[in-house]
């Protein structure tokens, strides 16, 4: 198919929802008012490490208003976590609190103000324990325990994998480089405090409005810590105000609300406040990194040996999943015949890490966006020139056995190259270093990186054979078409997509497609908004929904105009055959029709990706139907006065497979970088003694609109074979190559490197005080933990293999 | 939803009677007029005064009266985007009218006063934060504890002042007229702080600032301000510098230079001003009083940005802000920082 | 102490009895059913609960009703007029520039005070005034490209008139 023959597919349409989200009638959590709605508040802990020996709440019943208080001895004793592999945590701490934050107990009343004054009367009796602060810390105190589970004294999770044989690969290499990077924590900061609203009804049914990207697993997790049956919960995802990753896993509030309203009798609304929302947290990990590469005189990696050591925090989270995806994505963007890395997630007494929009890839891309700058530099190579030689090959085995398909990142780096004049950039910003140059303390650089990113993660969070996504597509008579799915719509536009593909394939507009929010009771399981997964997954089931009901109106219309099913086509709101179009029936007659034929037109669509884990364990996590990738190139200046960077542009090339909605597409590519610059230049998740430094909106830094320069996004696209219309990602992927870049346009303009994020003008003046010193110009970590790694898993390297069957999958007919 | 703890709002309509009613009220009544400082504080608990007495309606305490050739006088209830925009201020106090635009955001400038950024709290990262967290590290002398989180061993409180138009006010020579129940008087910015992170405003507490005076622009004085801070919207200065001068020719025969956010109230660097005078200026010169502007600086590791970093930035601002002031043309200063 | 408010919000007449010490967020949003206000933050950093006080920009969070009674309000349910989407809305919708959704409100009253004073501003100037407004979706990009749009919109309108 053509890109012409789209009626609906690759034009620049709004969202379904943002008529609603520009006049103020989007309903988010915090917006829900029910009628004796109660109000509730947490008791958060001031001890970063303490045993709880008692809680007295009695104070807090006492005060008017009140209308219960809750501590864990009125919970189930039961632990989740979003992990099968770490259910690690409590919706109040019973026995233990690991961190300033974690909740204790919970008072629901009248109003928030007294639900607050009450928590305060709330006295808690507690054993302080050693608080461990640091990877370091955490490691030195073996006989401090954060968790008695892990691989190890605060050890969460340890991994070793080796594909070929490294040390032959730098045996052989003309230049092999050992580079070590930190990679600070961020929080998300969803412009949405999360917010939540229980009513445990009379007939003893449970709904609970969250601002989650993930309801299926709230829904999960609240069966089993309620001890109450899946069947009698219902949980409705509202509208997000920002997720990135921060919504995605079940919370203490969301539990909470739903206890209170149990005890109360009323509707509970829970809403967190800023500082509370750093404690929820599940940002980005800490994450130092070793990262020794060989490579040829003309560039080519001869193998990689990675070694990535996060700081997880005081919970497991998604922390299993992080501490892979550190490791197992990289190989998917150059060629890397052997491969080999190891990880490890420590636990420490601080709010517990997570995902982040590029989970767990974005850490290990800077080290590696920045070593090839350092080795292009030191081979006398074209940064550019160097990584669109080692561009991996598509339809292609990686060294662990990870199936690529279809692969523009070739192009996105000559598109990104071209647009930004980056040749002839390079050497006249290099040339200007004169004398006129010279007066300015402005310095100017321009940087290049480049990345991938999965399309949705191959497999689900827990083991099962059922799909990860399911859409119902139901027709009415009147010609609309109701989608069901359980997909959140965080603002990326979930539901648009969905309403533009099931239109695309009946031959109707969006505005005819009736979407509902993610509602456990009324669609489809789908695994969530999270690993850049729904518009493939959901797409797909959508458009296999669609065309099933697309065939039954088919057959409906065809035995009315005595044709052939396989004659007919759907377009303009008109089901016909192209040739005898005045003859075409109307949409909504032909739903008519469909349904005195069939009945109830409602079809299912299901989706699975393709099973295509290595067969090794760990195998399971890196697979995904397709990856994205992205090129980019940035533009600064710095003042060598100050260290303050300017940055003056930003060009990205991504491959989106096929953008659906090329401004969709951009504003998710655009928002990556944005995310990118604040990680790359100021926002950091740090603390003090035992404490969040900055738990505020005013002292976390998020970029303004004049901290933002103009994004030039382009996009290229390869229409792969396993996503919708042959579309990929694009809400993540694009963050990846922005820091890197950052930090290489640094280094162009003042030849020094900064192998740490944030690159804050003090690490700037630093490094130019080494460089004037004539010591290396370099700021960063200087030394790493002493853990042994496990003895790692050898398997044979699959590099250059040829892909496994593509199109191929459960559910797919 | 963080919200405020409960009082009771007065509402004068003259000055004399919000003087009247702070004199009667006494320690548990607090002024208001922006409330961009206040709100944020209460609601964190740092204050909760039983009674606010609000500004705002006080007609006498809005506007911007005078000419440039008799002084202008703003009136204290004045917003900061009334002062950044005010013409006459843009063509003679260009630094106050660059501070003044400078404050946090827009929003934030178009409720926020200049009497109320002259009286702005300080600020320290351990005491502007929630309730619960300062409980938590532990309660430090300048709201419910006793001892000084920054520097343990101190007998005071290191919270840094953090205007914008102070500097820039105390280097251009204004006065304030302040007004209370018994009378009022008219003082230099110098008199209206002290060097004390609690106790930072050396008026009494039942003084209202009615005004800011600006001298008479006198032919030849220049004036910019450079604002250091992360980001160009929202965050306060965590360095502000200040130069006032007076030139001939290429001759300084008059100057000031007052840092911000270097101490607990503005900071005169009367050495370094004094080295300019009488001189002409050159790059030597400014290196020179450049060092003897940041020398005495010792900014702690309280606010944003790295302390040793906020103390090398001064230098580098303080060479800036006079090149700009003295003439000697664009040296890296962005039109933003500098007017 | 709860005392009585009058406000003119979006043009009517609107009381409520509110302790004093209820800022205007809550009360437009808890007490006059007006959603449509967010917030971020409450203390006055993030620019979301932004509205119009007689014109200008204020933010909602940090304003006393009882400091701003017989003060002309604006929220984003105000923007439309007979149904019809105000120009800056328009050009959210049509160039993506809600993504979440959640800092437009802020954002589209922030940007309709600019118009209002400068009816062809520079990006310069757009990025200036939008300033005080965070958003963590769209790297500002599609913000800034509608208020354009919506500004050239409202120049053109305004030629023909």
């Amino acid at each position: 198919m053509t890109k012409n023959a789209f009626a609906v597919i690759g034009r620049p349409l709004p969202k379904v929802d943002a008529w609603a989200k520009v006049v103020g009638e989007t309903k988010y959590a915090d917006d829900l008012f029910l009628p004796r709605m109660a109000y509730a508040k947490l008791l958060r802990s001031a001890h970063a490490h303490a045993r709880i020996r008692s809680i007295d709440t009695s104070r807090a019943r006492a005060l008017p208003g009140v209308l219960a208080v809750v501590t864990a001895a009125d919970l189930p004793r039961v632990k989740f976590g979003i992990l099968p592999v770490s259910q690690d945590e409590e919706a109040l701490c019973a026995e233990k609190v690991r961190m300033v934050g974690d909740p204790v107990a919970a008072v629901a009343a009248v109003d928030e103000e007294t639900a607050e004054q009450a928590c305060r009367l709330i006295e808690v009796d507690y054993e302080p324990l050693v608080a461990l602060m640091s990877i370091f810390d955490s490691l030195a105190h073996p006989e401090t325990r954060i968790h008695e589970y892990g691989d190890g004294p605060n050890v969460h999770k340890n991994v070793a994998l080796q594909f070929g044989d490294v040390d032959a690969a730098f045996d052989a290499a003309h230049l092999v480089r050992e580079d070590v990077f930190f990679f600070e924590g961020s929080n998300h900061l969803p412009m949405e405090q999360h917010a939540a609203v229980a009513h445990w009804a009379s007939d003893g049914k449970l709904t609970l409005w969250s601002s989650t990207q993930t309801p299926h697993y709230v829904h999960r997790v609240l069966a089993k810590v309620l001890e109450t049956p899946a069947a009698h919960i219902r949980v409705i995802a509202t509208p997000v105000g920002g997720g990135f990753g921060g919504k995605t896993d079940p919370f203490s509030h969301e539990i909470v609300a739903c206890q209170l309203s149990r005890l109360t009798g009323r509707p509970v609304k829970i809403t967190l406040t800023r500082e509370e929302v750093f404690y929820t947290h599940r940002g980005r990990h800490p994450v130092l990194m070793w990262i020794k590469t060989g490579f040829t005189k003309q560039g080519d990696i001869t193998g990689c040996h990675l070694r990535t050591w996060l700081d997880g925090g005081a919970y497991g989270s998604y922390g299993v999943a992080s501490t892979f995806y550190t490791g197992v994505i990289n190989p998917v963007t150059y060629k890397i015949p052997v491969y080999k890395f190891e990880g490890a997630r420590i636990f420490t007494n601080k709010p517990p890490c997570g995902p982040k929009r590029g989970h767990g890839t974005v850490q290990p891309r800077f080290a590696l966006e920045c070593q090839l700058d350092k080795a292009a530099e030191q081979l006398g190579l074209d940064p550019a020139d160097m990584r669109r030689r080692i561009v991996a090959e598509p339809f292609t085995k990686t060294a662990n056995h990870l199936t690529v398909t279809t692969i523009g990142l070739g192009e996105c780096i000559d598109k990104a190259v071209e647009a930004s004049g980056w040749r002839d950039k390079r050497a006249r910003l290099r040339v200007s270093a004169g004398p006129a140059a010279r007066r300015s303390p402005k310095k100017r650089g321009l940087g290049l990186a480049c990345s991938a990113y999965l399309t949705g993660a191959g497999t689900a969070i827990y083991w099962n054979d059922m799909p990860h996504s399911g859409v119902l597509a139901r027709a009415d008579r009147g010609g609309g078409v109701t989608v069901l799915c359980g997909a959140t719509d965080i603002g990326q536009g979930s539901d648009s997509i969905l309403a533009y593909l099931t239109a695309e394939v009946l031959g109707i507009e969006p505005k005819d497609v009736h979407m509902h929010p993610a509602d456990t009771s009324l669609a489809p399981v789908d695994l969530g908004s999270y690993s850049s997964r729904v518009t493939l997954m959901c797409g797909m089931a959508a458009i296999q929904a669609a065309e099933r009901l697309r065939d039954a109106i088919f057959a409906a219309v065809a035995r009315k105009l005595e044709v052939s099913p396989a004659s007919l086509v759907a377009r303009e709101r008109k089901v016909g055959v192209p040739d005898d179009w005045d003859k075409a029936v109307s949409f909504a007659r032909a739903v008519e029709l469909g349904e005195a034929l069939h009945g109830v037109l409602a079809f299912p669509g299901s989706y699975a990706p393709p099973k295509r884990a290595g067969k090794y364990k760990g195998g399971g996590v890196g697979p995904s139907p397709c990856y994205s990738y992205s090129a980019c190139v940035v533009e600064l200046t710095v003042d060598e006065d100050t260290g303050a960077v300017e940055l003056e542009h930003v060009w990205i090339a991504h491959d989106i497979g096929r953008a659906l909605n090329p401004l969709l597409v951009e504003g998710q590519v655009e928002g990556s970088v944005y995310m990118g610059i604040g990680e790359a230049l100021m926002e950091e998740q740090v603390f003090r003694k035992t404490l969040h430094k900055l738990p505020s909106m005013l002292d976390y830094k998020s970029p303004t609109t004049l901290e933002t320069p103009d994004i030039h996004t382009i996009l290229v696209e390869t229409d792969d074979p396993e996503g919708p219309f042959g579309a990929k990602e694009a809400g993540q992927g694009p963050l990846l190559p922005v820091i890197p870049a950052i930090a290489n346009a640094i280094h162009h303009a003042l030849g020094i490197r900064i192998d740490e994020v944030p690159i804050t003008p003090d690490k700037i003046l630093k490094a130019l005080d080494l460089k004037r010193a004539g010591k290396p110009a370099r700021v960063g970590p200087e030394r790493l933990p002493l853990l042994t790694f496990k003895v790692p898993l050898v398997v044979e390297s699959a590099f250059g293999e040829p892909a496994d069957a593509v199109v191929s999958r459960p559910f797919s007919s | 939803m963080i919200r405020l703890p409960a009082f009771t709002y007065l509402a004068p309509s003259t000055i004399d009677a919000a003087a009247r009613l702070v004199a009667e009220h006494g320690r548990e009544a607090m002024l208001v007029a922006g409330g961009t400082d206040l709100y944020p504080n209460m609601k964190r608990r740092q204050f909760e005064p039983k009674v606010l007495v609000g500004l705002r309606g006080i007609r006498e305490l809005r506007g911007i009266r005078g000419s440039a050739a008799g002084g202008v006088t703003i009136g204290a209830a004045t917003t900061l985007s009334a002062v950044a925009a005010h013409r006459d201020i843009v063509r003679d106090f260009p630094a106050l009218a660059t501070a003044a635009g400078l404050v946090s955001s827009p929003q934030l400038r178009n409720m926020g006063t200049i009497g109320g950024n002259v009286c702005v709290d300080t600020r320290c990262n351990y005491y502007n934060q929630s309730y619960e967290w300062r409980k938590a590290i532990g309660f430090c002398m300048k709201k419910d504890g006793d001892i000084c989180l920054v520097a343990p061993g101190s007998s005071r409180c290191w919270a840094v002042s953090s205007s914008d138009t102070a500097p820039v006010l105390w280097a251009l020579g204004a006065k304030l007229r302040l007004v209370s129940a018994e009378g009022e008087r008219t003082i230099p910015m110098a008199a209206l702080y002290q060097d004390d992170g609690i106790e930072y405003l050396a008026k009494r507490p039942d003084e209202i600032v009615a005004d800011v005076q600006l001298p008479a622009a006198v032919e030849g004085w220049r004036s910019a301000y450079l604002k250091l801070r992360r980001r160009g919207s929202f965050d306060f200065p965590v360095l502000g510098v200040a130069v006032a001068a007076r030139m001939e020719g290429d001759v300084v025969r008059d100057a000031r230079i007052v840092l911000g956010a270097v101490a607990s109230q503005p900071r005169p660097s009367e050495k370094a001003a004094a080295a300019l005078v009488g001189q002409r200026v050159t790059p030597d010169l400014i290196a020179h009083v450049a060092d003897l502007a940041a020398g005495p600086a010792k900014p702690l590791d309280n606010t944003d940005f790295s302390h040793p970093y906020r103390k090398k930035v001064t230098r580098v601002f303080v060479a800036r802000a006079v090149a700009a002031v003295c003439g000697l043309g664009d040296s890296g200063a962005t039109s933003e920082e500098v007017a | 102490m709860k005392v009585r408010v009058a406000l003119n919000v979006n043009g009517e007449s609107r009381e409520a009895l509110v302790p004093v010490h209820k800022t205007l967020l809550e009360v437009l949003r808890e007490d006059l059913g007006l959603t449509g206000t967010k917030h971020g933050c409450e203390l006055g950093e993030c620019g979301t609960c932004t509205v119009l006080v007689d014109g200008e920009p204020v933010l909602s969070c940090l304003a006393l009703p009882v400091e701003i009674e017989g003060a002309h309000i604006t929220t984003v349910e105000g923007m439309a007029e007979g149904g019809r989407l105000h120009p800056l809305q328009q050009a959210f919708v049509e160039l993506g520039a809600a993504q979440c959704g959640y800092c437009t409100p802020g954002i589209l009253l922030t940007a309709m005070a600019l118009l209002a004073e400068r009816p062809s501003p520079t990006r310069e100037e757009v990025r200036e005034a939008l300033a005080g407004n965070l958003c963590r979706c769209t790297g500002y990009t599609k913000i800034l490209d509608a208020v354009e749009l919506a500004a050239l919109r409202m120049g053109r309108q305004e030629a023909r008139t």
